[in-house]
Formats: C-alpha cells, structure tokens, sequence
C-alpha cells in the first residue's frame, strides 16, 4: 500500500427516491449502514464530514455538525464541503486530507438530499449579479439545454445519433435492474425514449436525469487502523482510495459550462493542454499512478444520455468521438470491455446532488469487492469515478483493490 | 419591437441598425470578457486592473444549438401566453469567447447546424408594466442548403 493511500472499510446508502423526509434522516441512515458494513463503532468516528446543498426550494443546509448531532454526539471533528456536484468528492477528499496528515484516524463522510420537484430554478428575488439567475432570465436557459448543447455537437460533429442516446438510456436502465437503491428499476427500450417528449433538442425527457432524494456514506480511515483492528473490508482485500482529483479549470476554460452566459476568451492566452473535464480525471490518474488501460470499471456523471459518451471520452476510455463505437459493440455493458455506470447511473437513481459522488464510491466499493450482486463486473480491481460540479469543481475518484 | 424598447439589461449590447455585445478589454495582456466586467482580471498570468469598454464582432460561428421546448421558470419571463418554444445557440467568436443567445424569432433547430454562421440582433425578449424588454439574439445568416449551391 502506498503511504498515499485510506482505505474505505464501509459505505452505505439510502434508497434513492421521492420520500419527503428531512435529508438528515436519509443520511444517518446511510451512516449507520456504513458503519455496520464497517465493523466500526460510531464512538470510534474522530471526523465527519457533511456534504452540503444550497439550493432553491431547500429547507436547510446539510452539515457534518447536522449529521455529528444526530447521530449523538461524540466528540468528533466535523467539516463541510460545498462543490455542487463535486461535493461528496470534495467532502472525500478533505477526510483523506486530515487521516494522511495523521491529524484524524476514523471519517465518516456524508451526503443528503431531498430535492424539489421539476427544472432546478435559481432562488427567488432579483440578483443581476448572479449568473445562474441571469442565464433564466435574460436566457430561459436550463440545465437541460445546457446539456443538450453537449448533445448536439456529438451528432453534428461525431455522427451520434437520437438513437444513440436512447442505447445508454437503455443500457443503464438494464444495469440498475438489480440495484436495491436505485430509484428506477425497469426495463426501457429505445422507442420508449425516443417517444418520450422532446424537453431540449435533441434530448427527450428520458435521455435526462431526475432529481432525485437520497444519501450515501463512506467510513475511510488509515490504513494503519484497517491493518491494526483486521478489517477486511468485506471480506477480500481492502478496498483503498488511491486518487482523488477535485482541480478546477485551467484559464481560459473554452467549453460552455452551466450556469454562465459565455466562456473564457483564448484570444490573448492559448488554450490549456486540456478542456475541463479531461483535466478532471487526468488529475485522478496521476495521483493513483493508473492509467486508463488500468481501468475495469468506471462510474460516470449521465446528467444526460448523451453526457455519458463524452465523459466515456473525457476519461481517455476511448478518443475523442469514439464513444458511440464503445457504445454499439457493447463495451461499456457489464460484460463488455469497460463497463460503465453498472449501478444505472443517474439514469436509475436521479441526482441528489451532495449524496451523488459518494454514490460513486459506494458502487465502486461494492464492485471492487465483488459484492455488486445482479450487476457485478466480474474480476473488477480498478475502478473510476467521474463529475463536474457547477462553478468549476471537479470530482473525480479512483479506488484500488 | 418598438423603438422605445429598453436593453433587458444595462450595458452588455448595443441597439440601432448594427447591434453589437458590449464586452471589457483588459488593458494588460488584451484578454476579452463578456459579460462585461471590472476589478481584476481573470488571467492567471496578468496582474490587470484597467479594462476598456469593447463592441464584440457581430457575427460568429455556431458552437451548438438547442431549444426550450417547455417553459423556463422563473425568473423567465414569458412574452406570449400560451409559451411560445424559442432557440437557442452558443456561437463562437472572433475574439476566441463563445456567447450563449436565445435564437431569433422565427428560426428554430432546424435552420442551425454546428459552424454556420451567424449574426447579432436585437429583438423584444418581453414586455412589463414598465414597456418592451429588448435581448441580443442569434439570426442565421445563410438559410440551411443555400451554401450547397454556391
């Protein structure tokens, strides 16, 4: 083991839905289940790190301290992240932080939501300084429109098609068949989706994901702690975080990102080396010293069906405008060459933004562990994560076995 | 639109027979920004604090295009009712920057294409108990298929 390295002894979720519950009750259910699936007590948890939501429609604010209290108070470190998507990426990466700086040995790390209904709206009153209100009101711009953007320019310069799309819809609904925490488990065919309303051009209703309720924990510690206390991690070899990247972007960032009303300019300074995104797991991969060929199994962000196909490629699975040949023959169905999102992904699950990349990593646990039952890559040893979280965070997280 | 329509939003375009976006040309190392800003620059390697105002090129290429098939929430603001589905484009500059625009009226997905052409103008966005509120848009300036036969 690298002295780079924690590892993940426990991860836990609640089920991914429409509850109408406070988020704190969905997160201390995903604790206790980390917990148990750690062999852990709550007693020995020195951090907390609480993913947190500031969003339109919210009751309130997601914390370490709001979960630290209700699970009792014990003492513990708490911290918050906020990175949008990249949120349980950031909350992650600050518990690796503390346990390799030996400042903290036992973190539970946490991610809640209960969302709002129908397109995610900027807050209420007039805020002309504010982009993600401007782009509504100046715009009528969407996230999905912004996904769509990404969608068109794979058909106009890549030859992907409507079709396409609805294949990933497919192929993820498939994968999430068996995912007891998955939000959708049915099956859906390529007319279902290319029936489905057109919401944004050329995405339909189906090719874009809900909002979704849930929560999801991971128990990390030093692997000192997992050595010394023989946590096994489910019972193979234990389960580590070998990289976890959350860099921002390079100036000038060219790619259309949600919220803004325009990019960078690249007239007075170059282009980076790489747009965004594919810094985001660059970054992962240096860090964990894996290259892409490494890769068994990754989980990406489908906000889109079409969004997946570009992270397939941001992640360097494939070149650019390959992914649709990835696609068809099959490779990124569990079974095929590099499998991707087996837990259904967004697809299945919907988002629940602070929860969603520690989703990431709990299916990944259970992957590299061979405990992903009805949905399993076989033999799986390195896996990835993938996301972007709005105003320029990146999230993405490799796992070792 | 009537003549007496006000810019939905102080400084960012021009009106009259040429509109143009309005953006800030820092002063130091020449980097455009749009919208247009002040303070600091935002290129890492320039200390600038000065910019000067800019009129962006009026005509661009298109980076992709979309729609909004069902109505914005607020704080849109519809101009018909019942909703009217309207397009959208991200179009790229010449000074290296790509501008999101609703698309003008009467052009839809079908009249886009990734690089065509396109040009700046400004058209109503919605009217209130204050008068007409005006937005920059993106009009194609070629219909799709003339250039085949050129």
């Amino acid at each position: 083991m690298s002295a780079r390295e924690v590892a993940v002894l426990g991860v836990g979720m609640h089920p991914w839905g429409k509850w109408g519950k406070p988020f704190v009750e969905y997160g201390v259910h995903a604790a206790r289940a980390a917990l148990a699936d750690a062999g852990v007590a709550w007693t020995d948890v020195d951090l907390v790190v609480g993913g947190e939501t500031v969003r339109n429609g919210y009751g309130g604010y997601v914390a370490g301290a709001t979960f630290a209290q209700a699970l009792g108070w014990n003492g513990a470190r708490v911290a918050t992240s906020y990175a949008a998507c990249a949120t349980g990426a950031q909350a992650l990466d600050t518990a690796r932080a503390r346990i390799l700086a030996g400042l903290s040995e036992v973190a539970l790390v946490v991610g809640a939501d209960t969302t709002p209904k129908g397109f995610l709206a900027p807050n209420a009153g007039e805020r002309w300084d504010d982009p993600d209100w401007l782009r509504f009101r100046l715009l009528g711009m969407t996230n999905p429109a912004y996904f769509a953007l990404y969608a068109r320019r794979r058909m106009d310069l890549f030859g992907a098609t409507s079709e396409d799309f609805a294949q990933v819809k497919v192929k993820n609904a498939k994968h999430g068949l068996a995912n007891p925490y998955a939000r959708y488990r049915k099956e859906v065919s390529v007319a279902d989706v290319l029936g489905s309303a057109v919401v944004s051009d050329p995405l339909h209703l189906l090719d874009i994901c809900a909002t979704s309720d849930g929560a999801a924990a991971v128990l990390v510690t030093s692997t000192e702690y997992a050595a010394r206390h023989g946590l096994r991690s489910g019972g193979g070899d234990v389960v580590r975080i070998a990289g976890i990247s959350t860099v921002t972007p390079t100036f000038p960032n060219t790619v259309m990102d949600m919220p803004n009303l325009s990019t960078d300019s690249s007239l007075a300074v170059g282009e980076p080396e790489r747009t965004f995104k594919a810094s985001i797991g660059h970054a992962a991969y240096e860090e964990a010293g894996v290259s892409p060929a490494d890769v068994d199994v990754a989980e990406v962000y489908d906000l889109s069906t079409a969004l997946e196909l570009d992270w397939i490629e941001d992640l360097a699975l494939c070149g650019p405008g390959e992914a649709e040949k990835l696609l068809r023959a099959g490779d990124t169905t569990i079974g095929g060459r590099i499998p991707v999102n087996p837990s259904g992904g967004l697809a299945c699950f919907g988002e629940a933004v602070p929860a969603q990349a520690l989703a990431q990593v709990c299916e990944l646990t259970w992957q590299l562990r061979g405990q992903a039952e009805g949905r399993q890559v076989e033999g799986a040893r390195v896996g990835i994560t993938a996301n972007q979280g709005l105003f320029g965070h990146g999230s993405s997280v490799v796992l070792t076995r | 639109m009537s003549a007496t329509a006000t810019p939905a939003i102080d400084g960012w375009f021009t009106t009259g027979p040429e509109p143009a976006l309005v953006g800030s040309r820092c002063t130091a190392c020449t980097t455009v920004y749009f919208p247009p800003t002040s303070g600091f620059c935002r290129n890492p390697a320039c200390s600038g604090e000065e910019f000067e105002r800019v009129e962006l090129s009026r005509r661009g290429t298109v980076w992709s295009y979309t729609d909004a098939q069902y109505q914005p929430p607020a704080p849109y603001i519809p101009a018909a009712d019942p909703y009217v589905p309207f397009a959208l484009a991200a179009v790229e500059l010449p000074e290296g920057l790509t501008v999101l625009g609703q698309v003008a009226e009467g052009y839809g997905v079908a009249d886009l294409r990734v690089g065509a052409e396109v040009e700046l103008v400004v058209e109503m966005l919605y009217a209130d108990e204050t008068g007409e509120r005006s937005i920059w848009r993106w009009k194609p300036v070629a219909e799709l298929g003339e250039e085949a036969d050129q």
